[in-house]
């Protein structure tokens, strides 16, 4: 049964092309269920490329992308029903409230007014966030806004869940939580998360890493494994001659 | 969790969608206001000063001389779903610019049936818009026969259709919100003027035969006939073909528009 797939996310030799501009070059990459995946590489990379094909916001000619086991061309709907995305730029409806968000999100999904509302409460509790579920999503600081993109990504009960840069734009603290809210629904859910990001701090030793420049995809490996004979920054550097960011300065 | 991929599942979609641009409707009231204004505006204060230069000759679906108010109604109508369709392509283009039009593409339901139910929502919205300008209009005059309001339901949900899917497909061919501007002086504005709503096209014929025949081109004359017949318990057949086929015309184009594996979003980056 798919539903049993330990294999979240299945990327397999991916290419993507903007006119003559190659984004992607040939990617492969596997996020497990349970797993916290970190997808580095410095902006422009192709990260945003890759998971809008993920999210079949393009569609992928070259290469197979599967999620839960479910090719995203051919059967788009179990894909996508299986899948949690937040995306880099916000995208909550700001004039509603944020559980008018959640009810929009499950409706999206399918799931009726009663079971959001339960789903909803519970998804924005896991965040930290029940107690503003009535406040406009205007009047949430940027943290709590990318929290409350997790618990809708979430709503759904998703097996992979998608980040992309979620933290940009956040202060230390809100980063902290953010990471923290996401490590939680791995290590409680079993959700396979796919974290792309430029922030090596970010990254824990334990976690699966893929390397991404220039569209290609480098090293794929744990970050423990990976900064073997040094550190993750040293690692990255030798193999991709750009510097990674640490932290946000 | 695939259970909800069927037709139930879609339903409590539909419903999600047609409820959340009602929700986004009931709090910018301005918007509402906007919306009645502008056509009371024609018709308190233009259809006024003009019923004295225009009498209005029997022409269908009258059955006798009507006051020039009375003629432009209908228009104005038509008219409210016009700027409404542009409107929704607008925000569509909102939509897509703050990432909001990403989070209704990632729902597991095809994207004809999303961008199908998102329309609706758009024209549901714009049949309020016209129940409420007929209300206003019944106390000035306008009085429609009672059972032109229900037959005119249906007219309304077709034009509503056609000049929402015109602007669902305007929306992706344009790049950027500032392009709305030009939304209005190279589409509202043309397809309002040149069209049977402010004077009957025998009309237009006398005084230019090219106008005429671009009036006759325009598909926002039949969805202005389409509405002033069914206001008077008629049907316009040729009006309901035109609209039924420039609604599946354009609903097609934009369905294409929006389609990752052919359409033009990919092509221009996805924004």
């Amino acid at each position: 049964m798919s539903t049993h797939e330990p294999l979240a996310l299945r990327v397999a030799g991916v290419s993507h092309a903007f006119g003559r501009t190659r984004a992607l070059r040939d990617v492969s990459l596997d996020v497990m269920a349970g797993r916290f995946t970190a997808l580095l590489g410095v902006n422009g990379a192709g990260k945003t490329t890759l998971f809008s094909l993920i999210t079949r916001l393009y569609d992928n000619v070259g290469g197979t992308i599967e999620v839960g086991g479910h090719d995203v061309r051919r059967e788009p709907g179990p894909a996508l029903a299986r899948m949690g995305v937040v995306f880099q730029s916000r995208s909550l409806d700001m004039s509603l409230t944020v559980r008018q968000n959640m009810r929009y999100h499950a409706a999206l999904h399918g799931i009726g007014r009663r079971e959001a509302r339960g789903r909803g409460d519970a998804a924005l509790d896991r965040v930290g966030l029940l107690d503003r579920a009535d406040a406009r999503v205007a009047t949430l600081s940027g943290g709590q806004t990318r929290r409350a993109e997790i618990a809708r990504a979430l709503l759904h009960d998703p097996k992979l869940l998608l980040l992309d840069e979620a933290t940009v734009g956040l202060d230390v603290q809100s980063r902290l939580d953010v990471v923290a809210a996401v490590r939680g629904m791995v290590a409680e859910q079993g959700v396979g998360v796919l974290w792309a990001t430029h922030l090596l701090d970010e990254i824990a030793p334990g976690d699966d890493v893929v390397v991404l420049h220039e569209g290609a995809v480098l090293a794929r490996d744990t970050a423990a494994a990976l900064a073997a004979n040094g550190t993750l920054s040293d690692a990255f550097l030798a193999l991709t001659g750009a510097a990674p960011a640490e932290r946000v300065a | 969790m695939p259970g909800r991929l069927n037709w139930a599942g879609r339903m409590v979609c539909f419903g999600g969608i047609v409820w959340r641009e009602a929700l986004r409707f009931a709090k910018q009231r301005e918007r509402f206001l906007a919306a009645l204004v502008r056509p009371l505006v024609w018709l308190f204060i233009f259809a006024a000063g003009f019923r004295s230069v225009l009498g209005v000759s029997i022409v269908e679906p009258y059955s006798t001389y009507v006051l020039y108010e009375v003629y432009i109604a209908p228009g104005l109508c038509a008219m409210i779903q016009l700027f409404n369709g542009m409107q929704s392509s607008l925000s569509m283009v909102y939509d897509r610019e703050t990432g909001a039009m990403r989070t209704l593409l990632v729902s597991p339901y095809p994207r004809w049936f999303l961008l199908t139910a998102k329309l609706m929502a758009g024209v549901a919205v714009s049949i309020a818009q016209v129940y409420a300008f007929l209300l206003i209009a019944w106390f000035w005059g306008i009085e429609p026969p009672l059972i032109g309001y229900l037959t005119v339901l249906p007219a309304l949900v077709l034009s509503g259709m056609m000049l929402g899917a015109m602007g669902l497909f305007l929306s992706s061919a344009i790049r950027q919100l500032e392009n709305f501007a030009g939304v209005m002086n190279f589409v509202i504005f043309p397809m309002f003027f040149a069209s049977s709503a402010l004077y009957p096209l025998w009309r237009m014929e006398e005084s230019s035969l090219l106008l005429y025949r671009i009036c006759r081109l325009n598909p926002f004359t039949y969805s202005v006939e389409l509405i002033r017949h069914a206001l008077y318990g008629q049907l316009d057949g040729h009006a309901l073909v035109v609209v039924v086929g420039v609604t599946a015309l354009f609903l097609c184009g934009a369905i294409y528009a929006y389609d990752p594996s052919k359409g033009l979003i990919g092509r221009k980056g996805g924004r």
